[in-house]
């Protein structure tokens, strides 16, 4: 009885990159995704569901729970097994380096499972990636707000012109082999320090 | 002893009895032999067994049974591994909720954790529900491979309770058990130490038994590694070993309690309060008794780091009572080839460190601490009984097997 359509359930507790991988799922063609954000009623939703393809992100404590659920038989309908294949060390690895784990229904044909096991890796790597560039971005951002207070420092204690005060935090950074935020950093803690300044 | 210090990583979840591989990193042991431990906390003991099988650790705090678990092919990467350490007996303990412990303390059950009488009890009340048709209670342990499942089930089982009749088994990693219990998703659980405090002092639940109670100086965490790599790196393997032992009499010492509390409180690590901590390394979890419970955990004395077969093969032992592995002369074979005393010997027995004369003994046999034969004469072991007074005899695992599911 070969199926037409795959059921996928995904259990990630973050919202956001659950939705993309749900998302990625159905664009690659699978109609049946689930996503669940917790494990309460897991057993209930997977005999509901049948699911052929199960994937958890790795930070989720509740792996062991969900292995032991579907090691009872009674829980699910069909054996489900970790990954595509025991032998499989490449595919395993990726997915152990983008934080994601999957559990197929045995039997599946492996070709069938590999093209979702891959995308639910580059969705994963993607929102690593995602969320390393917001951070990136965030500390940028403030890394500005800083020079911008140093540089108003400067102009106000040192009477310099606002490019002058750039200037000179730059020409300091270079002279110390730091970065300009830093120098500016330096310059607003010790303007806390000073009476008369408001940094 | 100039060369280059070789790094392992190391996963490790937050557990008390992760003490000994935590105090190696942090406490510089691992500098002294040229090695660099990177300590990694995990969120399941998946992950370990995931990330140790491909190779992103090289060793890891494991639950003793997994590695074991592992080589006979249980697990889903096929990667057998090795126990050449273990990281101490006991610590240990159960939990249940107020409401169960109220109907139980109605029943008799005592505060001082008799596992004979406290266990009785609970038959009544798991009686007592069944007659009134109440769901049956729903108790967590952390794994399927776990010193806790079993210890837990051959409390129960001793006690005239069927575990898989009587009670719903559920696993949950360590740090939710006490949430689900406050929750009520579950009536009770068996886990390591500071998880049973950490429910009490929230009043969520009442810890009503120890493993150190249900079998005293029994086995628990372990050093886990694979095979392959263990094999190929024999002398880094040796130095780990050595710095983990030296690790282990640190966090035994009476006087450094107060300075291992402070460093496992650290957010890398249990991120806990200290003082909460300390109530588990004293041994101070009973709370109707004024006294410790003897032996809660045990981090170097008594042997408490040698991979004894005679423990290997009791986990062997209560996978084929509960129908996780089959008993066969093979799957026996590889059972006793995880743990690998060969290599602590060769590892410690130059530096010093006094080792049994033999590797496998019968399990629940002293009553009392006794000195025994060993490579400098300062050894002492036990009291290492079961509280029902069955011993374990590792030359006749069939029979013992045999025997529990008959009674």
């Amino acid at each position: 009885m070969a199926r037409t359509r795959l059921s996928v359930i995904v259990i990630d507790e973050n919202r956001i990159r659950a939705s993309i991988i749900e998302e990625g799922l159905q664009a690659a063609g699978c109609e049946r995704v689930t996503v669940l954000n917790e494990l309460e009623g897991i057993v209930e939703r997977v005999a509901e569901l049948d699911p052929d393809v199960i994937v958890i992100d790795l930070e989720n404590p509740n792996r062991d729970a969900l292995e032991h659920l579907l090691a009872v038989p009674r829980a699910v309908r069909r054996p489900v097994a970790m990954f595509v294949d025991h032998s499989d060390a490449a595919m395993i690895e990726a997915a152990v380096d983008a934080g994601v784990s999957a559990y197929v229904v045995d039997g599946l044909k492996k070709e069938r499972v590999k093209p979702i096991l891959d995308l639910a890796i580059g969705r994963f790597n993607a929102f690593a990636r995602l969320r390393q560039e917001l951070e990136q971005t965030k500390q940028a951002l403030q890394e500005r707000k800083v020079i911008e207070r140093a540089k108003g420092i400067l102009m106000q204690r040192g009477g310099l012109s606002e490019a002058e005060a750039y200037a000179r935090l730059r020409r300091t950074a270079m002279e110390e082999n730091r970065r300009i935020a830093e120098i500016a950093q330096s310059v607003v803690t010790a303007a806390g320090l000073l009476p008369g300044t408001s940094p | 002893m100039s060369a280059k210090r070789h790094r392992l990583r190391l996963g490790f979840l937050p557990l008390l009895d992760a003490a000994v591989p935590i105090v190696a990193a942090a406490r510089g042991f691992a500098e002294d032999e040229g090695l660099e431990l990177d300590l990694v906390r995990e969120s399941s003991w998946a992950n370990i067994r995931d990330r140790i099988a491909i190779g992103h650790f090289e060793a890891a705090h494991m639950l003793a049974p997994m590695p074991i678990a592992a080589s006979l092919g249980l697990t889903p990467i096929d990667a057998p591994m090795v126990v050449p350490m273990a990281l101490g007996l006991g610590g240990n303990a159960v939990t249940v909720s107020i409401p169960v412990w109220q109907a139980m303390a109605d029943a008799g059950a005592p505060g001082d954790g008799d596992p004979a009488k406290v266990g009785a009890a609970l038959k009544a009340v798991i009686a007592e529900r069944a007659r009134r048709g109440a769901a049956a209670l729903r108790l967590g342990v952390v794994h399927p491979f776990s010193g806790h499942r079993y210890e837990l089930c051959y409390w129960l089982a001793a006690c005239g309770i069927e575990p898989e009749r009587d009670v719903a088994l559920t696993v949950l990693p360590p740090p939710l058990m006490a949430d689900a219990l406050a929750a009520g998703r579950i009536d009770g659980y068996c886990v390591g130490e500071p998880w049973n405090t950490v429910a009490a002092a929230e009043g969520a639940g009442r810890i009503v038994t120890t493993k150190a109670a249900i079998w005293r100086s029994s086995p628990e965490k372990v050093l886990g590694m694979r095979a392959d790599w263990a094999a190929e790196n024999r002398d880094t393997v040796a130095r780990l070993l050595a710095v983990l032992h030296r690790a282990s009499l640190w966090c035994e010492a009476p006087e450094n309690r107060g300075e291992l509390a402070a460093l496992l409180s650290e957010p890398a690590y249990l991120n806990l309060p200290a003082a909460r901590l300390l109530l588990g390394l004293n041994g101070a979890v009973m709370p109707a008794a004024a006294d410790a419970v003897p032996d809660f955990l045990i981090f170097a004395r008594k042997a408490a780091t040698f991979p004894w077969v005679s423990h290997a093969l009791w986990f062997f032992s209560q996978m084929v009572r509960w129908g996780q592995a089959p008993m066969s002369a093979e799957a026996l074979r590889a059972a006793r080839q995880t743990y690998r005393p060969d290599i602590y010997r060769a590892a410690l027995g130059p530096l010093g460190v006094p080792l049994p004369r033999v590797s496998a003994k019968v399990e629940g046999a002293l009553e009392r601490e006794m000195p025994v034969a060993s490579s400098s004469g300062r050894l002492t072991l036990g009291p290492d009984g079961f509280f029902d007074g069955l011993a374990f005899d590792p030359d006749a695992v069939e029979a013992y097997v045999a025997a529990l599911i008959r009674r």
